[in-house]
């Protein structure tokens, strides 16, 4: 039997405020301008956006939630990434 | 006859009779993505058609409200194209219905931005955005629909060949555009058909469609002669303010 169902896209909006895109949902659409198409009726309706990226979801790739453990603990004992070791000193603006 | 309310009738029947076919879709779409988008449509042309009763009714000067021009008429005095009561068919045939009016109402509104009226300028300032992006979602699907499967062709043909008939009257005067012509309101037909039919040709040739040879063409709706179909739309329309008069909610 032939899949008769068009594919499945991931679609990303920026609001008028933000600087980059968010993931807001996904939709079906048989190729990439009418899903841009689907995403402006459906993902857009309340001026929730000045831009839209789709990208077809079988393209997205996702870590392995079951890794991380070795993906995402290491960095917790690694405070001092965080630049809060710093003395800012006097007549340091905008900091 | 006051040739401004004639014209605004024209406008904003136009804008109620097919907002109201579309929201018919509601619920019913073939796909929830585009159910939504049907619904968006009707939603705007049901915006337009309350902006152009308002100014409508200002200019009628008899104390109607919108709500009464859209609710409160009889048929005959309904002066919608014909081409915009037919029932929707399938979702091809909605979109051919879409297509072939959407065509004519970018050129039009692109004209009317212009008129020497104010309020019918910002009316279709507002509205030739809306129609952009109609034009463009109706025209996307006439070109995957023709260029797509055997069946999506066959089908979306067979609406072209039974819509067709009804075109002509797109670009229907008379009395009425001839006065309001004349003093800078409405602009001439004869550039809207032109722009029309090349935009029409050009798609419906990507969407490998044939024009049909057409040697009937009807007309009427401009002057309130209407097709079976209008009677049973108004009939669902204006239940509530027949069976409830002045309600509001």
């Amino acid at each position: 039997m032939t899949n008769k169902e068009w594919p499945l896209w991931e679609v990303f909006i920026r609001s008028k405020q933000g600087l980059s895109h968010k993931h807001v949902g996904s939709l079906r659409a048989a190729d990439a301008e009418m899903a841009i198409e689907n995403a402006r009726d459906v993902y857009t309706r309340r001026s929730e956006g000045i831009s839209i990226w789709v990208t077809e979801s079988n393209n997205m790739f996702a870590s392995n939630p079951n890794e991380a453990d070795s993906l995402y603990e290491p960095s917790d004992s690694k405070i001092y990434r965080h630049p809060t070791f710093y003395e800012v000193p006097d007549g340091i603006e905008h900091m | 006859m006051n040739s401004l309310f004639e014209y605004l009738l024209r406008l904003g029947d136009d804008s109620l009779i097919i907002g109201h076919r579309l929201s018919e879709w509601c619920g019913h779409g073939p796909i929830l993505e585009e159910d939504i988008a049907m619904t968006n449509l009707s939603l705007d042309f049901i915006g337009q058609a309350t902006s152009i009763y308002k100014y409508a009714g200002e200019v009628e000067d008899k104390g109607r409200s919108a709500d009464d021009l859209a609710f409160l008429r009889f048929d005959r005095e309904y002066k919608n194209l014909i081409l915009l009561e037919q029932p929707n068919g399938d979702f091809g045939m909605t979109m051919m219905k879409q297509f072939l009016f959407d065509s004519y109402r970018k050129p039009l509104f692109e004209r009317l931005i212009h008129s020497s009226d104010d309020m019918i300028a910002a009316i279709a300032a507002k509205s030739l955005k809306e129609t952009k992006y109609h034009l463009k979602h109706s025209s996307e699907w006439i070109i995957r629909l023709g260029d797509g499967t055997e069946e999506s062709r066959n089908r979306v043909q067979d609406s072209l060949d039974t819509l067709w008939r009804y075109t002509s009257e797109l670009f229907f005067e008379d009395s009425v555009d001839e006065e309001l012509k004349s003093s800078g309101i409405v602009p001439s037909m004869d550039g809207i058909k032109k722009d029309w039919s090349s935009y029409v040709g050009e798609i419906l040739n990507r969407a490998t469609l044939t024009i049909p040879i057409n040697n009937w063409e009807q007309e009427g709706g401009r002057k309130g002669m209407h097709s079976e179909h209008l009677g049973y739309i108004l009939t669902e329309l204006q239940y509530m303010q027949r069976a409830y008069p002045g309600m509001e909610w």
